[in-house]
């Protein structure tokens, strides 16, 4: 196996700075819109030590100082953007697995006759011209070590010029590597349990690759024993164990046999977006944005094969699972091409923001009450949407001034083109 | 709802997707579909099913992850027939040729100019009476942000 990971460099920050050039070399952050945290953040304001999170008013004074820039999220931009990303990225491999709005998984399998580290390099050159974006490409033979890649490209630890090819790296070199990263860099291992390590004594990972499989079941978990073998080059994580990227809420099922038809692949979609919302308001979080994907078996390379994500940006972050299920379908459909034997389908909910406004409760206990639901989407359906809403979803004014320092929408709306000078 | 096709249930059979048709064939994404197999040496009276009214963005766009719109503020490509408010069609997938109608950054901000390559540097031309030329010197750097396709003006 070969896969590689390709990763967005501050991606929000990115696609702002393709459209306003003069942000170029300045420190820049995104805000959530929510509440006025960090939640990108420019090289340059990497450099000043500021932490993603941080609430913008405490910035104020660091800001003035060096000139940072604040941007509202420009969920409709960023989404756009990811899936011209990935269009781009997807004419690299015919197998792509979209894991965030910045990231996608490539199978190199049958490119050994390549040189990987041009491969990624054409890549990298590709994202930079067509859409000015910067990424950053990992290679090795297991997901959790494309991760790492990865993350050794994005911090100049090995590779070159944004590309790190583990295959290329000898095993001593890669051994004195690995002891150099702290243990928490390795997807899945979250701060607690890299706390529950270093009280182990693993601490790097190369010693967590060192360790004993067996005492890593008893005492840690399964999953951990799955990342061990997958440091050392045994793949087997599949997307679905895959930890769970705290920025999204995922799920995604393969399906018993194959689906063929429009219809059951919306009924899947939708009950992946009813327990994804479920975990979403039981975090009490909000999304900005919807991801659908759907797969044929890559493993079956006799049939015809077709997979496609589309990220959905909503006008308005939300918890509301109608409001989630029907941005959902929506791209569902836009993606569907009949004429393939599906294996999978997956939902992820995107640029989550905690629900922090005060919620008018009105409709709280109705909820999950269908009929309502219902009603409110046909009157809105007569009057117009908005005509009737859940209170939860407050009110216009307040919404507008939360994102009072978005960009204009450049690629999604005709008001908000970029212009050029002809002077 | 037809409860049998849940994921997992069996297979629906093509025939339910396409009433009347042989089972549907296959096209690679991003091809336009083909509903129903073309068989090598004699058109099929169902292929018609494909056609579709024709699509502007079809006809403008070459790469669709690469095209973006830029509206023109300024008289100075008129020569171009590029006038202030018209909607450009700009590809980023194409290497500018000397020549090329450009987007260019100058000083940060967007500017559409001809650009003509010059054995020490680009001259970024205009091309309308009362508008000046903008030179780039061999070390400055200049950076073309996409190539104009098309210029589109109401008549």
């Amino acid at each position: 196996m070969t896969i590689a990971l390709i990763d967005g460099n501050n991606f929000y920050v990115s696609c702002e700075r393709v459209f306003n050039p003069r942000l170029e070399g300045r420190p820049v952050v995104v805000l959530s819109n929510n509440d006025g945290c960090v939640v990108a953040r420019s090289a340059e304001v990497k450099a000043l030590g500021i932490k993603i999170g941080t609430p913008w008013f405490q910035l104020r004074d660091l800001a003035r100082q060096h000139g940072i820039v604040a941007q509202s999220s420009n969920y409709a931009l960023y989404a756009d953007m990811s899936n011209r990303l990935m269009a781009v990225l997807g004419q690299f491999s015919p197998d792509q697995e979209l894991y965030s709005i910045d990231e996608c998984f490539l199978g190199l399998a049958g490119f050994g006759h390549r040189d990987l580290v041009n491969y990624g390099q054409a890549m990298r050159r590709r994202v930079r011209q067509w859409l000015g974006l910067p990424v950053c490409v990992g290679i090795a033979a297991t997901k959790t070590l494309a991760k790492l890649a990865n993350h050794c490209a994005k911090k100049n630890l090995a590779g070159a010029d944004g590309v790190c090819d583990f295959g290329r790296i000898d095993a001593a070199e890669l051994s004195r590597l690995f002891s150099a990263i702290a243990v928490g860099e390795i997807w899945g291992v979250g701060s607690r349990l890299s706390r529950q390590l270093a009280e182990r004594g693993i601490a790097s990972v190369e010693a967590l690759r060192q360790a004993d499989a067996r005492i890593l079941r008893r005492e840690f978990s399964v999953v951990l024993e799955r990342t061990l073998a997958e440091l050392n080059g045994i793949s087997c994580v599949t997307l679905d164990e895959a930890a769970p990227n705290r920025q999204q809420i995922i799920s995604s099922r393969s399906f018993g046999s194959y689906v063929h038809a429009l219809e059951p692949l919306q009924e899947a979609v939708a009950s992946y977006i009813a327990i994804a919302a479920e975990k979403l308001r039981s975090r009490g979080l909000l999304a900005g944005m919807v991801q659908v994907t759907i797969r044929t078996n890559p493993h079956q390379a006799d049939s015809p094969q077709y997979q496609r994500g589309l990220t959905i940006p909503l006008s308005q972050a939300s918890d509301d699972t109608l409001r989630l299920t029907r941005a959902a379908l929506w791209g569902l459909k836009r993606i569907y091409r009949p004429g393939f034997a599906y294996q999978k389908a997956g939902v992820a909910l995107l640029n989550l923001s905690v629900a922090g406004t005060p919620q008018l409760d009105l409709f709280a206990q109705a909820r999950d009450n269908t009929r309502l639901m219902q009603t409110m989407d046909r009157i809105n359906g007569i009057w117009g949407r908005g005509t009737l809403r859940s209170a939860a979803e407050g009110v216009q004014q307040e919404w507008r001034m939360r994102r009072e320092r978005i960009s204009p929408g450049y690629t999604t709306c005709w008001a908000g083109l970029p212009v050029a000078r002809a002077g | 709802m037809n409860r049998n096709h849940v994921p997992g249930g069996p297979p629906l059979p093509a025939e339910r997707l396409f009433p009347g048709l042989p089972p549907p064939c296959i096209s690679l994404p991003g091809c336009p579909l083909l509903a129903c197999p073309v068989p090598a040496g004699f058109p099929s009276p169902a292929a018609d099913f494909v056609e579709e009214r024709l699509s502007l963005d079809e006809h403008l766009i070459e790469h669709r992850a690469a095209t973006f719109f830029v509206r023109v503020a300024g008289d100075s490509m008129t020569g171009f027939g590029i006038h202030d408010g018209d909607l450009l069609v700009v590809d980023r997938a194409s290497d500018p040729a000397d020549r090329s109608v450009v987007i260019a950054v100058v000083d940060g901000a967007f500017t559409v100019k001809q650009l003509c390559r010059i054995p020490d540097g680009a001259l970024l031309r205009s091309n309308a009476p009362g508008h000046g030329d903008i030179l780039v010197g061999p070390d400055q750097e200049l950076t073309v942000w996409g190539v104009v396709r098309w210029s589109i003006h109401a008549v």
